[in-house]
């Protein structure tokens, strides 16, 4: 079995079967392992010793801790005063089975996914009843085909055990663990997640995650990545799933840290369609060298809060940053989504694009910073937010900050908001299509700019989910 | 609006005319549905089903066309996907596949004379007035109705472009035996594609009746709004 391969269940099952902890997991009869509701140090401890961690990350897990508690919560954004931290599990890891049967699945989402016609086994899987997908066997021969190029790609748990050193040199520092509550937790607390390092020159030429569209690794509650890619390498990676992602649980909090080195580049691409009982905050950062190039596309469908502002530092000359995001708001949902884009050198550049839909009463927000340092000559920044709302119930804000040092830079800054004109809908109703279909094109449409820079399999599925949304709010 | 009474049959050219402001574009509009085209009084029929409480979709689907005086861009909206899925509605029994309906579709927008690389883009997004005209067309083609209602299609078209849609507006009356409504100010039109009936209206109401000699009248005389 390859070792980019996901950690074998069975192995990981036998060694907690041995080991009787005490911290309220459930007995392995049951085929879970939970810890108990709430987050102290013990449980911080518990979930370094789960992992059979060295001193070094249970001391960053356990000062990671202690910040979560210092730090205050964001009095700005989205709400949420509702979260409550002692109701929830901070370390679950599932057996073959959580023990979830397919009745246990909400029907509006088993019928969303009869309408993108997804297989059974996967829909099984997307609804939280198979911990697993098989994956392994499918894919094995691409993931020898990455290691021949001397890419390590695999779970950031078996990234540390193996190359401890490499994981260091970047984990934390792109993103410290001080750097607020959410980022503090997730330090404390962080399972799962990916680490990926691309070698100088490689450029990999599929995105990397569209095999593994189907991984539990990346779809923990708390999870952590660190991509790598070295000088003048290129690596593409996707995550997420545009089809609905049930899950009990009620905060997911991930970090993904980013270093693009001198004329590297990278994309990283998410689609998040969490269930809506989802509170979604998430810390994503890249570090950018002389003349290296990050992206990041990100599309936020689901969840009930989504706070998530893609950053980029650019730090060496010539730097580009491009931050591309969608967010649709439906019915109580509040995407707070943006991005970030800090010039600390000559001569770079950065572009946000963001667009938003807003309906059934939904709520989204572009939150968006950009800084130019003294020192960041002819840095150039270019902002273009376009909302759309649907319906006068719903709702849609704009909370751009520029932070200026430098005298000579260059920055624009461009905000739309409309509605779907009366003339759209009957023109494209002429033509024979029913309302919600005409509402649909003229969103899709909207939002064609982002969804045409996604891999094709994920871009044709948001446009039938956004229809699917469509065929909801009417009647 | 009142006191409208026209009949058009398949395969049968009606042209209405009359200066701005007489109603008809509002006519045009309130046969295809627009919800701004309130319909107090009167009735509407399509092949003797009553059509006046339908939406435009149904309108649409039983086979009605309005080509737009002013089509709409949605951008973003790719052309050909969007020309597809039409087809898909509209045909059911001798359906091509895709490969068959795009090389169709680049034909005829080739007879059309539509610029290469337009059905690449958003519908009629950053289109000249002429452009979107040939896009109502090319719609008309792919939707294959019974009825066609032309509304100042010749508006803000030159000469070549207008006797290029007249043709072809003709040979779908010749071939389908489609019925046609032009609604115009100008005899322009009617030079390539002759009408079977003229119909005058002013002020919303119908002035007179007739065939393409009363075109002639309004060519040597106008309108006589002074009257």
């Amino acid at each position: 079995m390859s070792r980019f391969a996901p950690i074998k269940e069975e192995s990981k099952k036998e060694k907690w079967e041995k080991s009787p902890y005490e911290y309220g997991f459930s007995s392995p009869e049951k085929h879970m392992f939970k810890a108990k509701r709430g987050l102290n140090e013990e449980i911080v401890r518990m979930i370094s010793t789960m992992k059979s961690e060295e001193e070094k990350m249970r001391n960053f897990r356990l000062e990671s801790y202690k910040i979560f508690l210092e730090k205050k919560m964001p009095t700005w954004g989205a709400d949420l005063s509702t979260i409550d931290f002692n109701n929830i599990f901070y370390y679950v890891k599932a057996t073959k089975s959580e023990g979830k049967k397919w009745g246990d699945v909400p029907k509006e989402i088993k019928d969303t996914y009869d309408k993108l016609g997804i297989p059974q086994a996967e829909k099984e899987y997307l609804g939280g009843v198979k911990a697993q997908y098989e994956s392994e066997v499918i894919y094995g021969s691409l993931l020898k085909k990455l290691r021949d190029k001397g890419i390590i790609f695999c779970g950031m748990d078996e990234a540390l055990v193996k190359y401890p050193d490499l994981v260091w040199s970047h984990f934390g520092k792109i993103v410290p663990k001080g750097d607020n509550k959410f980022a503090a937790l997730n330090s404390a607390v962080w399972s799962g997640g990916s680490f990926i390092y691309v070698p100088k020159g490689v450029k990999v030429d599929l995105p990397l995650q569209a095999y593994f569209r189907i991984n539990t690794q990346n779809m923990g509650q708390f999870e952590r990545t660190l991509i790598i890619v070295d000088e003048g390498a290129f690596v593409h990676y996707v995550e997420g799933c545009t089809a609905p992602i049930y899950t009990t649980d009620s905060l997911h909090s991930a970090v993904v840290e980013i270093w693009v080195a001198k004329n590297a580049r990278c994309r990283y691409t998410t689609i998040q369609n969490w269930s809506t009982n989802v509170y979604n905050l998430v810390t994503k950062r890249a570090w950018v060298e002389e003349k290296g190039i990050m992206e990041w596309v990100d599309g936020n469908l689901g969840s009930k809060i989504t706070m998530k502002y893609p950053s980029v530092i650019l730090a060496g000359k010539g730097a580009h940053g491009e931050i591309l995001s969608v967010a649709v708001a439906g019915k109580g949902q509040h995407q707070d989504a943006g991005g970030k884009c800090i010039h600390l050198a000559e001569n770079t550049t950065s572009r946000i694009i963001s667009k938003s839909i807003s309906l059934n009463g939904g709520r989204s927000s572009y939150r968006g910073m950009i800084q130019m340092n003294k020192g960041a000559k002819n840095a150039r920044s270019k902002v273009v937010c376009d909302a759309l709302i649907l319906d006068n119930e719903s709702r849609s804000d704009t909370y751009p900050v520029n932070k200026i040092m430098e005298s000579e830079v260059t920055l624009e800054h461009e905000a739309t908001v409309s509605k779907i004109g009366e003339e759209q809908l009957f023109y494209l109703m002429s033509r024979g299509f029913e309302e919600h279909e005409a509402e649909a094109m003229v969103v899709n449409g909207f939002i064609e700019p982002i969804v045409k820079e996604l891999p094709m399999e994920y871009s044709v599925e948001l446009n039938r989910l956004i229809s699917l949304q469509m065929e909801g709010s009417v009647g | 609006m009142a006191d409208i009474g026209l009949e058009l049959n398949a395969g049968e050219v009606m042209a209405l005319m009359g200066p701005n402001g007489s109603g008809k574009s509002s006519l045009a509009y309130a046969l295809a549905g627009h919800p701004k085209y309130a319909v107090d009084k009167g009735k509407m029929f399509f092949d003797k089903k009553e059509i006046t409480e339908l939406t435009p979709n149904e309108r649409a689907m039983m086979g009605l066309f309005l080509a737009n005086q002013a089509p709409v861009a949605i951008p973003g909206l790719g052309i050909k996907s969007f020309l597809w899925q039409i087809y898909k509605k509209f045909e059911n029994e001798k359906r091509m596949d895709l490969v068959k309906f795009r090389n169709w579709l680049d034909d005829e927008a080739e007879k059309l004379q539509l610029k290469n690389g337009l059905l690449e883009r958003g519908l009629n997004d950053g289109f000249s007035g002429g452009e979107r005209k040939k896009m109502e067309v090319l719609q008309m083609l792919v939707s294959k109705p019974k009825y066609i209602i032309l509304d100042e299609i010749d508006s803000g078209l030159d000469v070549d472009a207008l006797k290029i849609i007249a043709l072809r507006v003709k040979k779908m009356v010749k071939e389908d035996k489609v019925g046609v409504l032009i609604i115009t100010h100008y005899s322009r039109i009617l030079n390539y594609l002759k009408a079977d009936k003229v119909v005058i209206i002013e002020k919303g109401k119908v002035k007179e009746m007739g065939g393409m000699e009363l075109v002639k009248k309004i060519e040597d005389k106008g309108f006589e709004e002074k009257k």
